[in-house]
């Protein structure tokens, strides 16, 4: 009878252990390195006694915890819009947003209509926009001035240094440089596949002239830094920090369109703090608090009203690397149908392994 | 009676065996048995999920995937061989040369790379080696090149930053072993009439051979299981076998081919470990003590 | 006859420290030669030296002639045995006597019949295949000199290689080697901390202290004639006194101890009177109850403390009167002496020549 007591009790204890209340309100977010500045978790704090803690995350990773978790662990997560329906039909990670709940008085209205549509699973939808920007060509003009289009990826004259990463971006951004529609392909997809096999064979026969494939944000910005790097596929803002430190080196709309995405909110599955979430969509919309994003970080934002808040020096990074043409060229990622990525995945790999 | 009380299960037993029962199973059996299970699972056409062999047929069907798994197994015995030969005369040094009060400090220089991360020494390699880097810089400086070369992302820079992360795991058990070597057998050997490289080959090497054994076995499975460093230092055309689990795990999305990708993997690394054992006629038992 | 080894006039030093002072000596060939001293005496560097593990500072060590500076140890025609005989565990016997053979790239055909023969000759033949771990302490010592003696060296040097051994084993063992030395012939130098040991197996024996020789000598004269106080005291158990001169004749000296005995006996050079001075005595020189008509004996009487009771080897413990010296007193098995008990007072006595003294060191 003392021996069954004794073991409930160091059963007790351990189960205490394990679900041990946590002291302070929290706000479990996954997110993208940089979407949650110090300053903005800070006054958050002040404002609702929430403590927001981060995880540093991608696309891919994000939707694999959730996946491992079955949405649980996070009570917020920050997915590109055009991965969420595709994921959620298959594995149901994320729960529908409860609109009714957010500001949407803070958030551009089109982009929110469209973030809406893109994201609806079962008549629900599933995302709310928060950052947008666009992946194009980081350029250094001293050695590549007339490095225009994707397609310089693969010009013999950059020899030795190109830089751009495996992953699904390049094939697209390659697809339209040379004149295809991948996103129409996206519902044909034997026809999307003999493309991408395509691009494959041409990024293998173009695999001579690269430097590196970089897989971190750090790894191509210190390669342009040091200028081992000439032309790279990236990421907008990390060619507006380069030419604050080095005017040569810029950011700029590919002639075939700049690749854009949006990020968004969504609430996964098994979210503790759903309310908590909630409260932390509507602070980061707030137009004030938007631009205190922007102004750190120079993405764009969905806030309405943000762009009053936001440096003359943010703006014109802006307006150096798009015309009006080229705004209306961005190619906007459409949800990504099941299955691709899988097909792209051995292509990339192919190239990889290529000698 | 007495009998009867050796069985008896008491409560400190349980208290004893609960934790490292608990831990073999949720830790090491249940994730494996899990990871088998995805393995065996597939999609058929219809995207149902049924039982199937396909992953591992993708496997051996597809070139790219086997090659790659073929080119991760040699490099990874290469680079336990090189890490063997650059390990041993330093283990050797260490224990028969060097004077015993300078054994402490050399274990430390040895040891002390490893106080930082792995991500942290491979950058301090990429920071000596890349194009713009500190080597090239002396070169040009010097004038012992016309322009700087990129010494990054080949294969020979890959397998010594493997060769520098594995050195450790090699030369502790060496220098264990040797510890044990009585000198006088070197001497015995010398006073019958052997040079160095006799007593090296008939008499240090076999007497090290449990040493070497365990230091190759875990040098092999780390470096089979790296993926920090064939990643950053081999660059464009280093594809190594964990980069593809990676890759079916988190940018494919497919677990199940990744699940059979890594029990591959598990089977070759303990392929290999047998055959290794098996020729030098080691004993696992042995070598792992 | 052949000279195998000649010492010259060698030194060794470690820093301030001086393991080897100036030894000479020359082995005859075929003799059974040791090296008898205390432990940190220098006796492991002088054999090293001689095996080239180590460079002499000074002095000139010759093999059969030749000398040996600068020729490493695998090349010297030389063979060490070595305390914990350092057999090869990871090979069998045949494998670790067929080693140095091969290193000399000796006929595989040959290699066999000399490990045949050799372990013949150690009596452990069909031994070929045993593993080094499967050996009794005596077999691996056979094993061990046989791997040496296949290699027919000129010296073969050995390095207190009975000392692993149980005593029981360590005595038949000595009886062995002196016996095979005997037979192969080959020129044996062999270094120990165990006088028995020398005094048993050797033909020459030097004793060594502090690094330098006292006396090189054959067993019996070192046990008769020590020529100095270390000696006396080191080999075979001694009964020792401290005393001073009064009266010094031709080959005699009258010595009075500090309780105030006094004692005639020999002395092995003339000693002023006033000279301090060691007084050795043999405990088997002690006679129980002399014969009262006995002439030239020093006689006293003594209490008994113990009886050491040891076979043939037995003793009496005793102390002068009024006096607490320890004395070893021998006594002889032969059922005269059966009445002698604890605390008895007794007689004894010692013949003038069976003591020797020497001038005090200190």
């Amino acid at each position: 009878m003392k021996r069954t007591l004794v073991c409930l009790m160091v059963l007790g204890a351990f189960l205490a252990l394990v679900a041990a209340p946590v002291s302070a309100e929290t706000l479990e977010l996954i997110t993208w390195e940089g979407y949650a500045p110090k300053v903005l978790i800070d006054k958050f704090m002040q404002e609702t006694g929430i403590e927001v803690k981060p995880t540093y995350s991608t696309n891919e990773e994000m939707i694999a915890k959730l996946r491992a978790t079955r949405g649980a662990g996070f009570d917020l997560a920050q997915p590109s819009q055009d991965r969420i329906s595709a994921v959620q039909a298959k594995y149901k990670i994320y729960q529908p947003i409860d609109y009714s709940q957010v500001n949407s008085d803070q958030i551009i209205a089109s982009m929110l209509e469209a973030v809406k549509k893109n994201t609806v699973v079962d008549n629900e939808s599933y995302g709310i926009p928060h950052v947008y920007g666009t992946s194009g060509l980081i350029v250094n003009r001293k050695f590549a001035p007339d490095a225009k289009d994707y397609t310089d990826l693969l010009n013999p004259e950059y020899k030795g240094r190109v830089s751009y990463r495996l992953k699904r971006p390049t094939l697209i951004g390659l697809a339209f440089a040379m004149g295809k529609d991948p996103f129409a392909l996206y519902s044909d997809p034997k026809a999307y596949k003999t493309l991408m096999e395509d691009i494959g064979q041409k990024m293998i026969e173009g695999k001579p002239l690269v430097k590196l494939y970089y897989d971190n944000n750090d790894a191509i910005l210190q390669a342009l830094q040091s200028e081992e790097v000439h032309v790279a596929m990236a990421w907008d803002i990390g060619g507006w920090k380069m030419h604050a430190v080095n005017p040569d080196i810029d950011f700029i709309a590919p002639k075939s369109g700049a690749l854009g995405w949006i990020d968004t909110f969504a609430i996964p599955a098994k979210a503790k703090n759903v309310a908590g979430a909630y409260k932390w969509i509507n602070f980061m919309m707030r137009p004030e608090n938007a631009a205190v994003f922007t102004n750190a970080e120079k993405y764009g934002t969905a806030s309405k009203g943000a762009l009053k808040f936001v440096d003359e020096a943010v703006k014109a990074n802006f307006t150096r690397s798009f015309t009006d043409a080229d705004i209306d060229n961005i190619k906007w990622y459409p949800t990504v149908p099941a299955g691709l990525e899988g097909m792209e995945g051995k292509i990339l790999d192919k190239v990889k392994a290529a000698q | 009676m007495t009998m009867k009380r050796r069985f008896h299960i008491t409560l400190p037993l349980i208290c004893f065996l609960t934790p490292v029962l608990l831990w073999l199973v949720l830790l090491i059996v249940l994730p494996h048995v899990d990871l088998l299970r995805m393995s065996l699972r597939a999609e058929d056409d219809y995207g149902n999920a049924i039982w199937s062999f396909s992953n591992y047929m993708a496997f051996f069907q597809e070139p790219i995937y086997w090659l790659t798994f073929v080119r991760t197994a040699v490099y990874s015995i290469m680079v336990t061989v090189m890490t063997f030969i650059v390990a041993m005369p330093v283990a050797f040094y260490i224990t028969k040369v060097v004077a015993p009060r300078f054994q402490g400090f050399l274990m430390m220089l040895l040891l002390m790379p490893f106080w930082v991360s792995e991500l942290v020494r491979v950058y301090g390699w990429m920071i000596l080696l890349r194009e713009s880097g500190v080597i090239n810089h002396f070169l040009t400086r010097m004038g012992i090149l016309n322009q700087p070369i990129e010494m990054l992302y080949n294969d020979v820079t890959m397998v010594m930053g493997l060769v520098y992360t594995s050195m450790l795991f090699m030369a502790v058990p060496l220098v264990s072993v040797l510890e044990s070597l009585d000198d006088s057998l070197i001497e015995a050997a010398c006073d019958l009439g052997a040079n160095m490289g006799t007593i090296f080959f008939r008499i240090v090497i076999p007497h090290a051979m449990p040493g070497i054994v365990s230091g190759s076995i875990v040098v092999f499975m780390l470096t089979l299981g790296n993926y920090l460093t064939p990643n950053m230092i081999g660059g464009k055309n280093a594809l190594w076998f964990t980069e593809q689990i990676y890759n079916q795990f988190i940018a494919s999305f497919n677990w199940n081919q990744g699940s059979a990708f890594g029990f591959l993997l598990l089977v070759l690394s303990s392929l290999v470990i047998w055959a290794g054992l098996k020729l030098t006629r080691q004993k696992l038992s042995r070598v792992v003590q | 006859m052949q000279t195998d080894l000649s010492v010259q006039c060698v030194s060794k030093t470690f820093g301030d420290f001086t393991a080897v002072d100036n030894v000479s000596f020359e082995v005859p060939q075929g003799e059974f030669f040791s090296i008898l001293g205390p432990s940190g005496c220098g006796k492991t560097t002088l054999l090293r030296m001689i095996a080239g593990f180590t460079a002499p500072s000074r002095g000139k060590i010759l093999i059969r002639e030749e000398d040996m500076a600068g020729v490493p140890p695998n090349r010297r025609p030389a063979n060490l045995i070595f305390q914990h005989l350092a057999l090869f565990p990871m090979m069998t016997v045949a494998q670790n006597i067929a080693f140095g053979l091969q290193r000399r790239r000796e006929k595989r055909s040959d290699i066999q019949q000399k490990i045949t023969r050799i372990l013949e000759r150690v009596d452990l033949p069909g031994f070929e295949d045993k593993a080094i771990d499967q050996l009794s302490g005596g077999q691996k010592q056979r094993v061990a000199i046989a791997r040496c003696l296949v290699l027919e060296p000129a010296v073969l040097l050995l390095d207190e290689p009975l000392g692993a051994l149980d005593l029981k084993l360590r005595e038949q063992m000595k009886v062995e080697l002196k016996k095979l030395q005997a037979q192969v012939g080959t020129t044996f130098v062999y270094i120990t901390h165990d006088q028995s040991e020398a005094l048993v197996m050797s033909d020459h024996v030097a004793v060594m202290n502090q690094g330098h020789f006292e006396q090189v000598d054959t067993p019996q004269n070192l046990y008769h004639q020590p020529q100095t106080s270390f000696v006396s005291r080191f080999v075979g158990d001694n009964n020792a006194w401290s005393g001073v001169v009064k009266r010094c004749e031709a080959e005699t000296v009258d010595i009075e101890t500090p309780s105030g005995q006094h004692f005639r006996t020999r002395a092995t050079a003339p000693l002023t009177p006033g000279t301090a001075v060691d007084l050795f005595l043999r405990p088997e020189a002690m006679i129980i109850q002399p014969a009262a008509d006995l002439p030239n004996l020093n006689r006293f009487e003594v209490i008994v403390k113990s009886l050491l009771f040891d076979g043939a080897n037995s003793r009496l413990l005793a102390n002068p009167l009024n006096d607490d010296t320890e004395l070893l007193i021998a006594l002889p098995q032969n059922r005269q002496f059966d009445h002698i008990r604890r605390d008895d007072r007794i007689e004894v006595a010692w013949d003038e020549q069976s003591g020797i003294c020497f001038a005090s060191s200190e």
